[in-house]
């Protein structure tokens, strides 16, 4: 700054280009401002953070209820102790990453910048939606083995733990006849590593795609504000309204709502709810809510004046 | 960013979204506070130099250019104005573009950044790239510029270089001072021009050239101690010109003289 009158430096003679400016070196680009941010940190360690640590937290609190009370063993779900936290509070942590990746550009005003160097905007609205997707994929699929592991590894020795690589059995039911140390139990689950992995998988990839929910409701309402109490509304409030509902009629719409692949998908015991799906049609439905959201977003994105 | 009402854009008779590598075309500085506050100089423009696969190092050498090497790890938050004016105009030299555009570039500057702005204009200019500046401050412009375009609600209102835009002036006069200027003001007015006496045998004439002028009196055997081009200032023409075709006349006009600098 101190020779900002002086005769400027001179620059280089670029090479010349090589083709057409298209979604590769987007891709590069909206790579660079994700990582750039504090925000995309900040989110990110704050999913990690609170779904590995409740992991921990929940696999410890569920070691002592066995230990002071093993009738407590009987239908325990451990993996879906482990993945609760990252499943109810996780979501809600990437639906604000996928809120900010789109609406952070319309409060900078980052936007028009962003348009002028690259004025196709399909480009740049799929090159932000494949760049976001994929880190929020892989920062789900991390948390999600991570928090499993987490939180069985605080329980072992409980004799309840879950696990990827073998079958785990455990009791079905108990009867507490005396003190708590005098059980008798009866019948028994078995858990396949195969279920185990479904619900770490599906657990991981429904919090992906509540993200791409948050990504479309970005793009549509462009106020991060709005956008994020949107998805709050979408994914928190409305099944809360919908227990309110006469309990005659309301399971027959709870199914049609984005948030109940939760209730499904990290389930590995227990009888499934004849009012909802299985666990991947169930997804299914979060899946069409994502596609509806983002493409309408891809739309006004494309159309409207920025 | 905004889809016209009507008509067309094109660049080298393309649409602006049509070209191969938009920022080796066309370097754009519209807002200068059109940034995320949160990202470093040096990532911002990174950022927007992958779009168009412009190599990574061209990004050191614009912020070398705009003088921000120092500050490029510093995120954008903290940048004054004019150190945000120098991270736009680095973004639109990461292409080493034909044209350029700068709305407003020295609003909000210091002496030092005007003057720097000033030099950059004429060196990019100097370099055969055309400069085109949008801005309201008609002396900043009066200095920069050789060609101007004024548009006034929406419609062309001149395209032409800045003497001729200030000669179509009714401002613009010649000076002459001469020992009889009654005589003279016959002679002048016979020839189509206006002279008005200015005092002490000074006349100011208009719709006359002094080449006119000064034959006129040389046929008329009339001395001339004095004889000037009297320059209205580019205000004034301006003024004058879009006084009919501003939008809001008890304010500021909002008429946006175009000045195009170079080629």
């Amino acid at each position: 700054m101190a020779n900002a009158t002086t005769a400027s430096p001179r620059l280089t003679a670029l090479p010349p280009a090589t083709g057409r400016a298209g979604l590769a070196g987007t891709l590069r680009s909206e790579f660079t401002k994700l990582r750039s941010v504090r925000s995309t940190y900040w989110t990110i360690a704050a999913v990690v953070i609170v779904s590995v640590g409740f992991a921990a937290i929940a696999g410890l609190a569920i070691a002592n209820n066995i230990h002071n009370n093993p009738v407590n063993k009987a239908g325990m779900d451990t993996t879906q102790a482990s993945l609760g936290a990252f499943f109810e509070l996780g979501q809600l942590i990437i639906a604000v990453l996928g809120v900010l990746v789109i609406t952070s550009e319309y409060s900078t005003g980052m936007i028009r910048t962003s348009l002028t160097a690259m004025p196709r905007r399909g480009t740049v609205y799929a090159a932000k939606l494949i760049v976001f997707t994929t880190v929020t994929l892989v920062v789900s699929l991390i948390t999600s083995f991570v928090s499993f592991f987490v939180g069985q590894a605080a329980m072992s020795g409980s004799g309840v733990t879950a696990s990827l690589f073998h079958s785990v059995t455990i009791p079905a039911n108990g009867v507490q006849n005396g003190p708590p140390n005098n059980v008798t139990f009866n019948g028994t689950i078995v858990i396949s590593p195969g279920t185990v992995l479904t619900a770490i998988l599906g657990t991981a990839l429904f919090v992906t795609v509540v993200g791409l929910i948050a990504f479309g409701l970005g793009s549509i309402i462009r106020h991060t504000a709005g956008a994020i109490t949107s998805a709050i509304g979408l994914m928190f409030v409305i099944p809360i309204i919908l227990q309110l509902l006469p309990d005659t009629w309301r399971w027959d719409i709870v199914r049609f709502f984005p948030d109940a692949a939760g209730r499904v998908l990290s389930v590995t015991v227990g009888q499934h709810n004849p009012h909802l799906w299985s666990a991947w049609p169930q997804f299914g439905v979060t899946l069409v809510y994502a596609a509806v959201l983002v493409g309408v977003g891809a739309y006004l994105f494309r159309t409207r004046d920025a | 960013m905004t889809t016209p009402d009507a008509g067309t854009v094109s660049v080298d008779g393309q649409r602006y979204s049509g070209l191969a590598n938009p920022m080796r075309e066309v370097g754009a500085l519209l807002d200068a506070k059109a940034v995320h506050g949160g990202r470093s100089a040096y990532n911002h423009l990174l950022c927007l130099a992958q779009t168009n696969n412009l190599p990574r190092k061209r990004v050191d050498e614009v912020l070398e250019l705009v003088g921000l090497s120092e500050v490029a790890r510093k995120r954008s938050k903290g940048f004054s104005l004019g150190m945000s004016q120098r991270l736009g105009i680095a973004a639109t030299m990461l292409g080493d573009p034909k044209v350029l555009m700068f709305d407003e570039p020295v609003n909000g500057l210091d002496p030092e950044g005007i003057l720097w702005i000033r030099n950059l204009m004429k060196t990019l200019a100097a370099e055969g790239r055309t400069v085109f500046v949008s801005s309201h401050l008609m002396s900043e412009m009066e200095n920069t510029a050789d060609h101007l375009i004024v548009i006034g609600k929406g419609k062309l209102i001149a395209d032409c270089t800045m003497n001729e835009f200030i000669a179509q002036s009714s401002g613009a006069a010649a000076r002459v001072r001469t020992p009889s200027p009654d005589q003279l003001a016959l002679a002048l007015a016979a020839k189509g021009g206006e002279a008005a006496a200015d005092g002490d045998g000074t006349l100011l004439v208009r719709g006359l050239s002094t080449e006119a002028i000064g034959d006129i009196a040389f046929e008329q055997g009339i001395r001339v101690h004095e004889l000037s081009m009297l320059r209205a200032s580019l205000e004034e023409a301006f003024m004058e010109l879009t006084a009919d075709s501003v939008e809001y006349h008890a304010g500021v006009p909002d008429a946006t003289a175009s000045i195009e600098s170079g080629v």
